[in-house]
């Protein structure tokens, strides 16, 4: 079958649009393997020199090991909160069920720099400043409305009938809640915590605004290296976290085709 | 045994996340409208010089035009592909929406990262160009708003896919494959049947493109190099520059005005709760 000219624009355009999406994002793979100390491609040969540098300095572990373990605490608070939310607002189906959710999605309207501010003047009056105690509680109201989103969508599939027999069984709320509604929900709980620890993982405004010396993510040493500029050992990172996105997308979409 | 009312026992449930939401970011986010009445002395005068000052203004020009570049472009190009991955299937059409998705998890900063070292100075784009003769000295590519608006769109696009990829996946395609059987060129129905199926699906991307263009910070502060200055980084100036904090908070509380305006007008032509709490 011959293509149209419609279908020939249409479909090397997508493919070219893709190519702008993903190939820009490769770039930085070059960059860290080059021999030179400045930010350029490779010279005369390849070099790992940024990835020992990357995997022996103390300060890109330490900011590494902390946006991992922050990541993590954050996505369990936000999915055990916003699970717990999600699965009351579905009971309740009214309109101050239908309120709160809007409430807890303000975080994704508001610009980050406006919310970053109010988490500084606020943070100054609770003393949490500067603490990974503050960034957690910062984070885990950003992740929120994901996890609330992602954990609504699966509960709009089931079927209201089974909590109900559950109910008349004699189950109470919390034994139904546990033992049949969270099980039947399984994959919105898992992409809401994989969605809370990546808003945790990636998040730099508000950090910016409630740390200073003591609490180092990597977020931020990524922002101090772009505004220097000259360190190579950013494109090492960098390559090392696309590396893998990369693996986990091909993974996750190699198991759905 | 005393058993709690039903409906007192699902608002426990609900209330925890509620309760910090509210008290640790509803609050806070309030007290900046606090901040801009009283600081440094009570009134409007930070409304006042807010409206007098032309560096504000054009701010905010700056950032509605970048907001609205933006958008147009991510429309323009996810439609295409939208399109083509909801009408074209193929072997290959899960790998073409893993790829869509694929920069939604690569932080923004690492993406602003390679628009950088692309866009530069003595960027791998000028450096292709100079050394194949097409150019002498090195084209300004960011520190402008051609680099914020090409960094943004790249940042924005999967935002705009995923709502028209939504709409498209459910629009039957009897309605072209009729158009067609009476004889319509394939792009006469497109334009005439398709294409008016899809406005739900546009428009919840441009809201969604649109809205978080206007306060976006991190690709503007980074491309920008400090000559397109948005509201946000403006924000950030008058605070971490100038302490400047009743002016600064004066601006955030515009920039929140301008954004519940845009949902506002936003409502009337699209679905909001589609958009924005019952995504899939």
């Amino acid at each position: 079958m011959t293509r149209s000219s419609f279908q020939i624009f249409f479909q090397t355009g997508a493919w070219m649009i893709i190519a702008f999406l993903v190939l820009p994002i490769l770039v930085v793979i070059p960059i860290s393997l080059t021999d030179t100390s400045y930010i350029g491609l490779p010279k005369e040969t390849l070099s790992l020199q940024h990835y020992v540098n990357y995997f022996s300095d103390g300060d890109w572990l330490g900011a590494t090991w902390t946006s991992i373990w922050v990541g993590l605490v954050v996505a369990t608070c936000a999915t055990v909160l916003g699970t717990a939310f999600a699965i009351g607002c579905w009971f309740l189906s009214d309109r101050a069920a239908m309120v709160a959710r809007w409430v807890l999605i303000t975080p994704i309207l508001v610009p980050p720099v406006v919310q970053a501010l109010g988490f500084y003047r606020f943070w100054v009056v609770l003393g949490l400043i500067d603490t990974h105690f503050g960034v957690i509680l910062a984070h885990t109201l950003l992740a929120l409305p994901y996890v609330s989103i992602s954990v609504f969508a699966s509960l709009t599939n089931l079927d209201r009938n089974i909590p109900r027999a559950a109910r008349s069984l004699g189950a109470s709320v919390l034994q139904t809640v546990r033992a049949v509604i969270v099980p039947a929900i399984k994959p919105g709980i898992l992409s809401g915590f994989i969605f809370a620890f990546i808003v945790s993982f990636d998040e730099i405004v508000g950090v910016l605004f409630i740390t200073v010396r003591r609490v180092e993510t990597l977020p931020k040493m990524i922002w101090e290296g772009i505004q220097d500029n000259i360190d190579p050992t950013i494109a090492a990172v960098a390559t090392l976290l696309v590396l893998l996105t990369l693996i986990a997308t091909l993974f996750g979409a190699l198991r759905r085709s | 045994m005393p058993r709690v009312p039903e409906k007192l026992s699902y608002w426990m449930l609900v209330l925890p996340a509620l309760a910090i939401m509210v008290i640790f970011y509803i609050v806070p986010v309030l007290g900046i409208w606090k901040i801009a009445v009283t600081e440094p002395v009570a009134g409007f005068g930070n409304f006042e010089k807010m409206a007098a000052s032309s560096a504000v203004k054009t701010s905010f020009i700056i950032t509605f035009r970048v907001a609205a570049v933006t958008t147009l472009g991510c429309l323009l190009l996810g439609y295409i592909v939208a399109y083509a991955i909801s009408n074209y299937a193929s072997r290959l059409t899960p790998l073409m929406v893993a790829l869509v998705i694929l920069p939604f998890w690569v932080s923004v900063l690492i993406r602003s990262f390679s628009w950088i070292v692309l866009l530069g100075r003595s960027g791998i784009v000028n450096d292709a160009l100079r050394d194949a003769g097409l150019i002498d000295a090195p084209l300004k590519l960011m520190h402008n708003e051609f680099g914020v608006v090409i960094a943004m769109i790249h940042v924005m696009l999967p935002f705009a896919v995923l709502p028209m990829l939504t709409n498209m996946r459910g629009i039957s395609g009897a309605y072209v494959q009729a158009a067609r059987s009476l004889g319509a060129g394939e792009w006469y129905a497109f334009r005439n049947v398709y294409f008016p199926q899809t406005m739900p699906g546009v428009m919840s991307g441009a809201l969604l493109v649109f809205v978080l263009s206007l306060g976006f910070y991190v690709t503007p502060a980074l491309l920008g190099g400090g000559r397109v200055l948005m509201i946000s980084e403006y924000i950030t100036y008058q605070i971490q520059e100038f302490l400047n904090w009743g002016l600064g908070s004066a601006l955030s509380v515009a920039l929140l005005i301008a954004t519940a305006l845009v949902l506002l007008v936003a409502a009337r032509f699209v679905n909001l709760r589609a958009t924005l709490l019952d995504r899939k």
